[in-house]
C-alpha cells in the first residue's frame, strides 16, 4: 500500500505560481478559486531577512478533521496512496469539513460542492506526476510514495530537514517543507 | 570599427544533415480539429500539437492540449531546450490568452477625437484599404521613411519586411533602447559581441552568480530560472545586489542591499579588489586583453573602502564577495541583467559589469558566458529591398554614437514630434503598448498627434490601441503560424508556431496583414509566398527539414557544437583591438570615459522615495494582465513599502494609496504592502498595472502604473536608452 | 518581524472564513430554544403537569415544532449542494457531529409529535378522530408520559450540546475550540427557552417557576461564559487571541453589550427584582433574553470563522 505525500524543497521554490496555474489549467478550477497557492514566510529586519518560499495546498493528512466531519463521508481517504478526495455527488455543501481544516485548502466549488487538491490523482494513476510538480521551472517538488523507502521523496526526507505545517493541529500532514 | 548586430554572436553553425532522429510525440494531427472528417460529429479525445510560446520573448516550445476539440492546457515541449518540458507560469497560462474576453473582435476605425476610444466596426478590407491608402499618402508628400513601425516579438516579423519593403529604415521596438540596450553596448565595447537573447549565461555550470538588480525567478525567463535553481541545487554561490530583498535574494549566500543608482561604485571596488590582490584570470587577461594596464590605473583608488559611504556597502562585504568570485573563476557570472535602463549611466555599468567577467575569465568559458550556437535557416529568398533615400530618423547627427545596431523607440517618437531630422507622419505599432514602454506618457500622446496615421496591430485593445486610427486585431499565437524560432542558445534547434484552435472571431494572424498591406502597397514582388506554409515550408526545405515535419515534432534539433573556449570554440573579439577592451579607445576618441567613473545618484528630496520596478512571475510586460488565467493570480499590483517609513506614514499592508512623482503627476490607487524586503529610500511596483484602456475592461484601472509615474528620464549619453529609475514619489491618502 | 503574505484568495474563505452567514447562527439558536422548551415540557410531563388545563407542556411543543422546522430550513437554505441533501441519511458518521446532528433530529420530531399526542387540540381531533384514539390509549398510560417526558428532556439535552459540539468539533478554528462550547449553548437554550414560557405561561406557578430558573440559566450561563473564556485566556496563543475577538476586538462591543449585558445581566435583574415582587413581570426581560441568545450565536459564529491558527 502506497501513501502519498509531497516534499518541497523551499530553498529551491521562487514562488513563481507556476504550480497555480497549471493545477488550475489541468483540473479547471474556477475563476476566483485555487486549490493550491504561494506562501512567503519573513522573518528578520532589513536587510537581515530569512524568506521562505512555500507551495501550498491540503495537506492529504493522516489525520483529516475534513473527513472526519463530514457527514456523509463525501469527503473520504482514497484507497490508492491514502489521498485525501471529495465524492461531489456525496456532498451536501455544509461546509462543515472547510470550517474544520486548519490549512483553508477547500473551499465550496461554484456547483456547489467542498472542492480541493485531489494530489491529480487521475494523472497518478495514469503514473504522471502532479500537475504541479510536473511544471515546476525549479524541481522543487517531489511527488512520491512515503512508504517505500527507496522513493526520492523517503530519500529526501531521510537527509534533510524539513517541517510540516501546524503540526500542532494534529493531522499529521503528508506534504513536507525541505529547509 | 562598426557596431553592428549583425556580428551578433559567433555562431557556430550547425547544418540539419546527419540530425539524429528525433523521437516525435504520439499521436499528433496536423492541426486543431473541432470536427471529425469523417464522422461530421465533434472531435473527441485528446489531441496534442507543438507550438512554440509567444507569453514573452523567449520562445519556449510547448505542446497545446486540445479536449474533444476545446483547447485545454498548454505544457513545455521535452525536446525544447529552452523549456525542458517545463513552461512558466506564463506559458501554463497561455490558454488564457485564447479565452480573454476583452480581446479585439474586429477591426476598428477611430470616429472621435484620438484617445475618446470611440470606433466602427469595419471590415478587413476596408481597415486595410484605409491604411494603405494614408500610408500611399505619407509616401508621396513625405517619402516612404516617414512611415515608422514599432514592433515587439517575433510577430513582427512580416510587418517589419513589408515595411522594409516599403522603403523606410525606421523600425524599431522599446526592447532596446528602454530595455537591453545599454547592455548590448557595454558588452560590445568590451567584448565586441552582445549578450543577446536568450542570455548566453551558462548559469547551469556557474559556481557562483552574481544578480546586481537582476531578480531571477520574479522575472521568469524560463531557461534561466531553472537553471538558477539547477545551480542552487548544486551549491553555487549567489550574491545578490539590490535596494529590495528579492526572491533571489533568499537564495542567496550574500545580500548587497545598495543604495540606488551606485552599482558602479561597488563594481569598481570589486575590480579594485580583484586586480590589487592578483585575484584575476591573468592567462585569460595577458592573451585576450586589451589596455590592462591602463585600466588597473584608473582602478586604483576605488577601494572597499572608497565604495562604503557611496554604495553603503561594508568594505568587508565587499572583499569577501569579491574573494568568492575570484574563488569561483572562471565558472562565475556576473549577470548582466536585462532591462538595464535605469539611472542614465547604464552603458557604463553594464561595461563595468563585463569588465568585471573579464577579469574573472568568464566570456566564452564554461559556467560563465558559452558561445551560443544556431541551426542555420537561410532566410526566404526575397528581392532586395529599396535603399532609403535618407538614414534612420532616430538618432540625428549620431548624437548617441554607440547607438548603432538597433533604432531607439524614444528616438522616433522625438523625431515626431519635432520634425528633425525629417517629420514621422505614420507609426505602425504591432504587440507593444508604447504607453507603458517607453517614459513619459506625454510624450507620446504629443508625438502621436503629429501623426496622420497610427495603426495598432494587437491582440486585446491595449491603452496605446486607445489613441490609435486603426485597430487591428490579430490572432493570439494558439491561433496562427509565425516565423520559425532558430534562436541562438546552447544548441542549435528550429521550432515551430503552429495554430492550434481557430479564432474565435474576426482576428487575423500578422502575416496575413503584412502580405495583403503589401499587396494594396504594390509590393507584390515582396510577397512571393502563397501563404505563411508556404513560406516556411520553401525556408525548412532548403535545410532539408519539411513543414511537415515541424508541424509534427514541434522542435527539430541540431547536433551538439562545442560552445566554450575550452572546448575548441575560438574566441574572436569585434572590437577595434581585436581583443577584449579593458581600455576602450573608441570611448575615449568620442569623449567618454575608456575605464567606467562613478558619478553620485541624485537623493530623493525630503518625503520622497525613489520609485523602482520589476517584473512578477505571472505577467508579462503590460500585455498579460487580462488574461483571466494570470489575471486570476494576480489581478493588481502593490506599493512595496519599507514597515519603517510605513509606519511614519500611518499606512499598513492592504491600505490603499495614491503616489504622486515631483512632477505632481498622480497615480491610480495602488494597495500597501508594508514590508522589511526594501530600502527606506525605495518604494518598488510590478510593472504593467493601472492600465487605463476603457475597452480593456477586466483590467481598467487595476493597481498602479510605474510608467505613469515616470515623467522623468535620463538619456544614456552613449546610446541613448531612457533610464527610468530616476523619479521619485511620495504617498497620497486614498480619499 | 513576522511578514507571512499568500495569494490564495478563495471566496468564502479569505481573508478569513465567511462560509456561514446568518443561517447557521439562527439554526443553532432555534435548535438551542427547541432543546430548552423540550426540556422544560418534558419536566412537565414527568411532573404529570399534563392534566393542567393551562399548562405550557400543551403548547410548547407546537412551538418547538415550528422553531425546529423554521431551524431546519435555515440550514437547508445554508447548504450549497442542496440536492444531495438526502446522503445526509443514507450513512451515519459517528465521527461527525453534523451527523449525529441530522440523526437526532429525526428522531426530534417524532418525539415532538408524540408528546403533541399527549393533549391534542380540538380541531386536530376533529379532523383526525384516529388522533383521540391513541391519545386516550396513552393517557390511560401514565408511565409512559412520564418516559415521554424524559424523552423529551433527553433528547432536549442531546439536541441542545449538540448545536455547540458542532462547533467545537472544528478544531481548526481556536475559538469553537473549547470543549465548554456545548455546556454554554445548552444553559442558553435553557435560558431562552425558560423565558419565553415564562413570557407566554398563562399558569401562574409555571410563570413564577420559570422566571426563578431562568434567574438561575442566567447566572449559570454567565458563569460558563467566564469559564469559556479563562479557558481560552490560559490557553495556547492562537486560543488567546482567539477570545480578545470578542473581549477586545471587533466583536467586543456586540458581545458585551448585547450578549452578556442584555442578553444576561439586564434581564437578570429585572426578573431577581421581579421574583422578588419589587416590579411586575414584563415581557421586555424574556424579549431581552431571547434576543442575546440569538446575538450570542451570531458572535461565536462570525468570531469564531475570523479566529484560525496563524
Amino acid at each position: 500500500m502506497a501513501r502519498y505525500g509531497m516534499a518541497i524543497d523551499t530553498k529551491l521554490c521562487v514562488g513563481c505560481m507556476d504550480c497555480v496555474v497549471a493545477c488550475k489549467t489541468e483540473n479547471n478550477v474556477p475563476e476566483g478559486y485555487n486549490r493550491d497557492w504561494i506562501t512567503e514566510e519573513a522573518f528578520g529586519k532589513f536587510p537581515n531577512i530569512n524568506l521562505e518560499i512555500r507551495s501550498e495546498r491540503c495537506n492529504h493528512c493522516e489525520n483529516a478533521p475534513c473527513v472526519s466531519s463530514c457527514p456523509t463521508g463525501a469527503s473520504h481517504y482514497h484507497d490508492i496512496g491514502g489521498v485525501v478526495l471529495v465524492e461531489y455527488n456525496e456532498c451536501i455543501g455544509c461546509k462543515a469539513c472547510i470550517a474544520s481544516c486548519p490549512y483553508d485548502a477547500r473551499f465550496i466549488h461554484p456547483d456547489g460542492y467542498a472542492d480541493k487538491c485531489t494530489f491529480c490523482i487521475h494523472r497518478v494513476e495514469e503514473g504522471k506526476d502532479p500537475a504541479c510538480v510536473s511544471v515546476c521551472p525549479t524541481n522543487c517538488m517531489i511527488f512520491g510514495d512515503l512508504d517505500d523507502p527507496n522513493s526520492e521523496i523517503s530519500k529526501q526526507l531521510n537527509s534533510r530537514k524539513h517541517h510540516s505545517l501546524k503540526p500542532v493541529a494534529g493531522t499529521n500532514p503528508k506534504i513536507f517543507y525541505l529547509t | 570599427m562598426e557596431l553592428s548586430r549583425r556580428r551578433f554572436l559567433q555562431i557556430s553553425s550547425a547544418t540539419v544533415t546527419g540530425l539524429a532522429a528525433v523521437t516525435s510525440l504520439s499521436s499528433i494531427t496536423k492541426g486543431a480539429k473541432k470536427i471529425e472528417e469523417k464522422t461530421g460529429k465533434p472531435a473527441k479525445g485528446i489531441q496534442k500539437i507543438p507550438t512554440y510560446c509567444d507569453l514573452c520573448f523567449w520562445k519556449c516550445s510547448a505542446v497545446a492540449y486540445l479536449k474533444d476539440g476545446e483547447l485545454w492546457k498548454i505544457e513545455g515541449h521535452t525536446n525544447d531546450p529552452l523549456s525542458n518540458g517545463r513552461l512558466c507560469p506564463r506559458g501554463t497560462g497561455g490558454v488564457g490568452a485564447h479565452y480573454d474576453k476583452d480581446r479585439l473582435k474586429t477591426p476598428l476605425i477611430r470616429k472621435s477625437e484620438r484617445g475618446e476610444e470611440k470606433w466602427v466596426s469595419v471590415t478587413w478590407t476596408e481597415a486595410l484599404d484605409y491604411i494603405a491608402d494614408k500610408m500611399e499618402k505619407i509616401k508621396i508628400e513625405y517619402g516612404p521613411e516617414s512611415m515608422a513601425l514599432f514592433s515587439h516579438g517575433v510577430g513582427g516579423t512580416f510587418l517589419k519586411h513589408m515595411i522594409k519593403a516599403f522603403g523606410s529604415p525606421n523600425e524599431t521596438a522599446p526592447s532596446f533602447a528602454q530595455c537591453r540596450g545599454p547592455r548590448e553596448t557595454g558588452f560590445e565595447l568590451t567584448f565586441g559581441d552582445i549578450v543577446g537573447s536568450p542570455e548566453r549565461t551558462d548559469i547551469e555550470n556557474t559556481k557562483c552568480m552574481v544578480l546586481i538588480g537582476s531578480h531571477l525567478g520574479e522575472n521568469m525567463h524560463n531557461t534561466q530560472v531553472q537553471e538558477f535553481a539547477k545551480a542552487n541545487k548544486k551549491g553555487a554561490t549567489f550574491i545578490v545586489v539590490d535596494p529590495r530583498f528579492s526572491t533571489a535574494a533568499s537564495k542567496a549566500k550574500y545580500y548587497l542591499p545598495i543604495k540606488p543608482g551606485t552599482d558602479i561604485a561597488l563594481l569598481l571596488a570589486w575590480m579594485n579588489v580583484i586586480v590589487n590582490e592578483n585575484l584575476y584570470d591573468k592567462d585569460y587577461v595577458e592573451k585576450y586583453g586589451f589596455g590592462f594596464e591602463q585600466f588597473a590605473y584608473e582602478i586604483k583608488d576605488y577601494t572597499p573602502e572608497w565604495a562604503y559611504p557611496r554604495t553603503g556597502i561594508d568594505p568587508k562585504v565587499i572583499r569577501e564577495t569579491a574573494y568568492e568570485m575570484a574563488k569561483h573563476k572562471p565558472a562565475t557570472i556576473v549577470h548582466p541583467g536585462r532591462r538595464t535602463t535605469w539611472y542614465g549611466d547604464d552603458s557604463q555599468r553594464s561595461r563595468a559589469i563585463a569588465l568585471l567577467n573579464a577579469l574573472l575569465g568568464s566570456w566564452g568559458r564554461k559556467g560563465g558566458f558559452f558561445m551560443p550556437t544556431k541551426l542555420s535557416i537561410p532566410s526566404y529568398p526575397y528581392p532586395e529591398y529599396p535603399k532609403p533615400e535618407r538614414g534612420r530618423v532616430d538618432n540625428p547627427d549620431e548624437r548617441f554614437p554607440f547607438a548603432k545596431g538597433e533604432l531607439l523607440a524614444n528616438g522616433i517618437r522625438e523625431a515626431t514630434i519635432t520634425g528633425n531630422p525629417y517629420p514621422v507622419k505614420g507609426w505602425i505599432i504591432y504587440a507593444t503598448n508604447l504607453l507603458q514602454a517607453i517614459p513619459n506618457q506625454e510624450e507620446t500622446i504629443k508625438a502621436i498627434q503629429n501623426l496622420d496615421l497610427m495603426v495598432v496591430v494587437d491582440v486585446v485593445p491595449s491603452e496605446i490601441a486607445g489613441w490609435a486610427d486603426v485597430v487591428l486585431p490579430e490572432s493570439v499565437y494558439l491561433e496562427r503560424y509565425d516565423e520559425l524560432n532558430i534562436s541562438p542558445f546552447k544548441e542549435g534547434f528550429v521550432s515551430i508556431r503552429q495554430p492550434v484552435v481557430d479564432e474565435p472571431s474576426h482576428q487575423k494572424p500578422n502575416w496575413w496583414i503584412a502580405k495583403e498591406l503589401g499587396k494594396r502597397l504594390g509590393l507584390k514582388k515582396y510577397f512571393p509566398w502563397n501563404d505563411i506554409e508556404d513560406y516556411l515550408d520553401t525556408r525548412l526545405k532548403s535545410v532539408g527539414l519539411s513543414l511537415e515535419r515541424l508541424k509534427k515534432e514541434g522542435v527539430v534539433k541540431a547536433p551538439k557544437q562545442p560552445i566554450y573556449f575550452e572546448d575548441g570554440v575560438q574566441p574572436n573579439f569585434w572590437t577595434p583591438s581585436g581583443k577584449i577592451e579593458f581600455y576602450s579607445l573608441q570611448l575615449k576618441e568620442k569623449g567618454f570615459d575608456p575605464v567606467p567613473k562613478f558619478t553620485e545618484p541624485e537623493s530623493p528630496p525630503p518625503g520622497y522615495f525613489r520609485l523602482l520596478m520589476g517584473r512578477a512571475p505571472v505577467h508579462t510586460f503590460a500585455k498579460t494582465q487580462s488574461n483571466p488565467i494570470l489575471k486570476d493570480m494576480m489581478e493588481e499590483n502593490s506599493v512595496w513599502i519599507n514597515n519603517d517609513i510605513a509606519m511614519r506614514y500611518g499606512l499598513k499592508s492592504g491600505d490603499y494609496i495614491k503616489l504622486k512623482n515631483t512632477d505632481g503627476v498622480v497615480s491610480n490607487k495602488v494597495k500597501v504592502k508594508a514590508t522589511e524586503r526594501i530600502r527606506p529610500d525605495s518604494v518598488y511596483m510590478v510593472h504593467g498595472f493601472g492600465q487605463r484602456s476603457k475597452m480593456l475592461k477586466s483590467t481598467y484601472l487595476k493597481g498602479a502604473s510605474d510608467a505613469q509615474l515616470t515623467t522623468k528620464y535620463k538619456l544614456d549619453p552613449l546610446m541613448g536608452g531612457t533610464a527610468m529609475n530616476v523619479n521619485f514619489v511620495t504617498f497620497e491618502r486614498e480619499a | 518581524m513576522h511578514e507571512i503574505t499568500t495569494t490564495r484568495n478563495n471566496h468564502l474563505i479569505d481573508p478569513s472564513l465567511e462560509i456561514w452567514g446568518w443561517e447557521i447562527p439562527v439554526y443553532l439558536f432555534l435548535g438551542g430554544m427547541v432543546a430548552g422548551m423540550m426540556i422544560i415540557t418534558g419536566y412537565f410531563l414527568f411532573k404529570q403537569r399534563q392534566t393542567e388545563e393551562t399548562c405550557s407542556c400543551r403548547y410548547v411543543p407546537w412551538v418547538s415544532l415550528v422553531l425546529l422546522s423554521l431551524g431546519m430550513f435555515a440550514l437547508f437554505l445554508d447548504l450549497e449542494h442542496k440536492l444531495f441533501t438526502w446522503r445526509l441519511y443514507t450513512t451515519f458518521q459517528v465521527t461527525s457531529p453534523m451527523s449525529w446532528g441530522a440523526w437526532i433530529l429525526i428522531i426530534v420530531y417524532p418525539a415532538i409529535l408524540v408528546t403533541i399526542l399527549i393533549t391534542p387540540p380540538k380541531w386536530l381531533v376533529e379532523k383526525f378522530p384516529v388522533v383521540k384514539k391513541y391519545s386516550e390509549w396513552l393517557n390511560e398510560r401514565k408511565i409512559w408520559i412520564k418516559n415521554i417526558g424524559v424523552a423529551n428532556m433527553i433528547l432536549g439535552a442531546m439536541l441542545g450540546m449538540y448545536t455547540g459540539i458542532l462547533l467545537s468539533s472544528l478544531g481548526a478554528r481556536p475559538l469553537w475550540n473549547t470543549s465548554i462550547l456545548w455546556l454554554l449553548f445548552l444553559v442558553s437554550g435553557l435560558s431562552g427557552a425558560a423565558a419565553f414560557v415564562h413570557m407566554v405561561a398563562k399558569n401562574v406557578y409555571e410563570r413564577e417557576l420559570l422566571a426563578k430558573a431562568d434567574n438561575g440559566f442566567l447566572t449559570f450561563e454567565l458563569f460558563v461564559i467566564a469559564l469559556m473564556i479563562i479557558g481560552l485566556l490560559t490557553s495556547t496563543q492562537v486560543h488567546q487571541e482567539a477570545a480578545m475577538l470578542i473581549l477586545t476586538g471587533p466583536y467586543a462591543a456586540t458581545f458585551w453589550v448585547f450578549v452578556v449585558g442584555i442578553g444576561i445581566i439586564i434581564p437578570l435583574i429585572i426578573q431577581l427584582m421581579a421574583v422578588n415582587h419589587k416590579v411586575n413581570h414584563t415581557p421586555w426581560a424574556p424579549i431581552m433574553v431571547i434576543v442575546g441568545g440569538l446575538i450570542l450565536r451570531f458572535v461565536i459564529v462570525e468570531a469564531g470563522q475570523v479566529s484560525s491558527w496563524f
